[in-house]
């Protein structure tokens, strides 16, 4: 207590705490909780509250996967107190089911539901449980496919899938670099602010999609919480390390960059992967394409702070992978083990990454301009946010429905 | 479903589909979209014949013939007090003694409270009883008897005994008719008429949350033998407790539901309370014995309830009220709520085994409301 840089007026204080003294004083207030509980168990003073009605129950679910012995579901109870399924419905249709592990779902925790039942390939079934109560929670199964499992082949094609939608784009992106090279101080600053511009736009929608998949989740995750929570730590410690040797630029903001649009693409990979488990199949080219070009920019902005270095080629595969490669990996661990919280984990993390690097290009051009420049609202950099974000936006079209 | 497409198809859940599609067509991966939908197939068309797998039969119980689709579990009869199986053909005859005039008066005791009971296996609902049953007590008089029920109400809630048969204004069990407070008392008196299966309900507002909650039971009125000369046989056999009645095999169904969310949607329906109890606990017939059913439905909600007799045809009473079917060889009928009837048939020329009996409303049977008839030589 000495060394905390209040001591000094504190030790002014008349009756300030020895060490040994300051000790009970942590015990002490310690001691009056566990006697306030102890009040509060031995002699009940909240029966009077109990009003007769019945426990608030919650249920989500976090996973179903669709096999040749029926359906399983995984749920994570919410209630006050431990619920109990007593009964199970699919398709307005009591079903023999069981319970893993049996017994009633304390709050927080889990457990499989496996029903033996003939669900139809490529049609909607409902799922809906009884509780003891006679409370009901029930979940869509929108369209029904088989749930992919780990095997050599549906890994290699799922990682395909993962190329397509984060290495593919980025690698063409960065394909522009020779032919970007050649630009003059206002397209740096043009290039620099679309590079801003798309990150911005990648946050906003990264954080609306967390925001979305975290209201699914149950209840204990605190969903809102947890996103907000997790986007500022990321934030704040990607700001740290990169702030260690002052303020990153070139190669190294680039590869921030990259670790940003990295997440972005990890989150983006287990929403597909989960979404591929959960069969929401058959649309079509069109859409890959649209994300490709959609994509596209993530390269650019890659390569935009290093237009003026020189880069080894084996850099460029590095930056790629970083950037890309998330996505296999997300749609892997998507499509075998999903549950919406950890998919708007993700999703948050990345937009506190992707926060970071928009912080640290805008203060590389800031630094760029100088006093005298036009500074942040020079006409190169308000139209290359714009054409940032605008073709985000537009690209965006294609592949939103 | 609308709301699933409203909120989640969002371009994450699109590009799945549209790139598996893209993948395998471009890039050549047929592995991804080829084997996916083979899967899905082999699975939803080789389920329903591989009997082991999807239909694993339930051992020791006859709810196989039903597949998986049924309720887990059983319902514990000691503690709800009442036992479905033994409702069929446990009638309430009240107690008798003579009037002046010689008449016979009939005396039933009813008591409304509040019960907690198990409908389903683990499923505790919060019912309104009469005798802390539900149904309730199957109250069982002679056509012309003067009958007295003594009405004690111990819920928290007003209610009443609503009758349907021939009675007072005064005794109609309506608001400012027998509807009484919690901790008060009524006597119903009336002559029992007309004769027929019918059914006595709680007629308190709001109706449908006392219906379903549980205050509903039968009321059936036996016909007098010497009053129908003409088919005084039929009206013997039809008399509680004569020689002839005891040659049928009689059972009492109350098809009812209950709405455990309160969301206006029954989430299990049964006869007798206890959904899937015959199909776990089959009803045991001697074949050579005819069956008479007193069938009442009650079911709140929805608008029309049914049953239905495999493998046999039956003849139908409508309400009860006459001596002769109202309906002849037929294999179902229609009851609106409150509506009633009898059921007569035999399995005198089937060989024995388990026939099913249920609504033909699949949504009802599937969600509880079925059950079996074990045809046997004999029942001890």
């Amino acid at each position: 207590m000495r060394d905390a840089p209040f001591s000094e007026t504190e030790a002014e204080l008349p009756g300030s705490a020895s060490p040994r003294r300051a000790l009970w004083w942590i015990i002490l207030p310690l001691l009056a909780f566990a006697a306030a509980i102890a009040v509060l168990v031995s002699i009940n003073p909240l029966a009077r509250f109990n009003n007769g009605t019945p426990p608030v129950e919650d249920i989500a679910f976090e996973r179903v996967i669709l096999g040749s012995d029926g359906i399983r579901v995984l749920v994570r109870a919410g209630g006050s107190e431990p619920m109990t399924i007593a009964q199970v419905q699919v398709d307005d249709a009591y079903w023999q089911f069981t319970l893993d592990p049996p017994g009633p779902l304390a709050r927080g925790s889990s457990a499989w539901i496996q029903v033996p039942f003939p669900w139809v390939l490529g049609e909607a079934h409902a799922i809906n449980l009884v509780t003891n109560t006679g409370a009901t929670f029930a979940h869509d199964i929108p369209v029904a496919v088989a749930t992919p499992i780990a095997t050599n082949s549906s890994l290699l094609s799922q990682a395909i899938l993962g190329i397509f939608v984060g290495v593919v784009p980025v690698t063409i992106g960065l394909m522009f670099y020779p032919a970007l090279r050649g630009v003059g101080r206002n397209g740096m600053n043009f290039l620099l602010a679309v590079t801003v511009g798309l990150l911005a736009f990648l946050m906003v929608d990264a954080i609306g999609d967390a925001f979305e998949l975290a209201a699914e989740s149950a209840a204990v995750f605190q969903g809102n919480a947890m996103v907000v929570l997790a986007a500022a730590a990321s934030f704040l410690i990607l700001m740290g390390i990169g702030r260690r040797n002052g303020a990153p630029k070139g190669l190294v903001l680039a590869t921030y960059i990259a670790i940003g649009i990295g997440l972005h693409n990890f989150g983006e990979g287990l929403a597909i992967g989960a979404a591929f488990a959960a069969g929401a199949a058959g649309l079509g080219t069109f859409l890959v394409i649209g994300f490709t070009l959609h994509n596209v920019t993530e390269g650019i902005g890659i390569a935009a702070p290093i237009l003026r270095e020189r880069i080894a080629l084996w850099t460029f595969a590095w930056l790629t992978l970083l950037a890309g490669g998330p996505a296999v990996l997300g749609l892997w661990i998507g499509s075998l083990a999903f549950a919406p919280q950890w998919s708007a984990l993700a999703l948050a993390i990345g937009a506190g990454a992707i926060l970071q690097v928009i912080v640290e290009v805008t203060a590389m051009m800031r630094r760029r301009e100088g006093p005298e420049g036009d500074g942040l609202f020079s006409p190169a950099v308000m139209s290359g946010l714009a054409a940032g974000a605008g073709f985000m936006y537009l690209t965006a079209m294609l592949v939103k429905i | 479903m609308p709301t699933w497409f409203g909120e989640r198809l969002s371009r994450r859940l699109v590009l799945a589909g549209g790139i598996c599609t893209a993948g395998a067509t471009a890039a050549g991966v047929t592995a991804a979209v080829g084997q996916a939908s083979h899967d899905g197939h082999a699975a939803g068309a080789a389920r329903p014949p591989s009997s082991t797998d999807a239909y694993p039969a339930p051992a020791g119980d006859h709810s196989g013939a039903h597949g998986a689709m049924v309720t887990v579990g059983e319902v514990d009869s000691a503690r709800n007090g009442f036992d479905p199986a033994k409702m069929l053909t446990d009638w309430d005859v009240g107690t008798t003694s003579t009037l002046p005039d010689g008449r016979t008066l009939r005396t039933f005791e009813i008591v409304a409270e509040d019960k907690e009971i198990e409908i389903a296996p683990g499923v505790m609902f919060p019912a309104w009883t009469y005798n802390g049953r539900v149904p309730g007590p199957a109250l069982r008089a002679t056509e012309g008897e003067r009958l007295r029920i003594v009405f004690k109400n111990y819920g928290s809630h007003p209610h009443s005994m609503h009758f349907h048969g021939i009675h007072a204004a005064r005794m109609d069990g309506v608001p400012g008719a027998g509807l009484i407070n919690p901790g008060d008392e009524f006597i119903y008196e009336f002559d029992a008429k007309p004769f027929g299966c019918h059914l006595y309900h709680c007629h308190a507002l709001p109706l449908k949350r006392h219906i379903h909650k549980g205050m509903y039971g039968a009321f059936v009125i036996d016909p007098d033998p010497t009053r129908h000369p003409e088919q005084a046989d039929v009206a013997r056999s039809r008399l509680y407790g004569s020689p002839e009645n005891a040659g049928w095999q009689e059972f009492v169904m109350v098809m009812n539901a209950f709405d455990t969310n309160f969301d206006g949607e029954n989430e299990f329906y049964a006869v007798n309370t206890v959904a899937h109890t015959y199909m776990n606990t089959p009803i045991r017939i001697a074949r050579n014995k005819p069956v008479r059913i007193y069938l009442i439905n009650v079911v709140e909600f929805d608008p029309i309830n049914s049953f239905h007799l495999h493998a046999n045809f039956f003849d139908y009473f409508d309400q009860g009220t006459t001596l002769t079917p109202t309906l002849r060889t037929v294999d179902l009928i229609t009851q609106c709520q409150a509506q009633r009837g009898i059921i007569e048939f035999t399995f005198a020329e089937h060989e024995t085994g388990l026939y099913m009996f249920h609504p033909h409303q699949s949504e009802f049977t599937e969600l509880g409301w079925v059950g079996m008839f074990d045809v046997v030589e004999d029942v001890a």
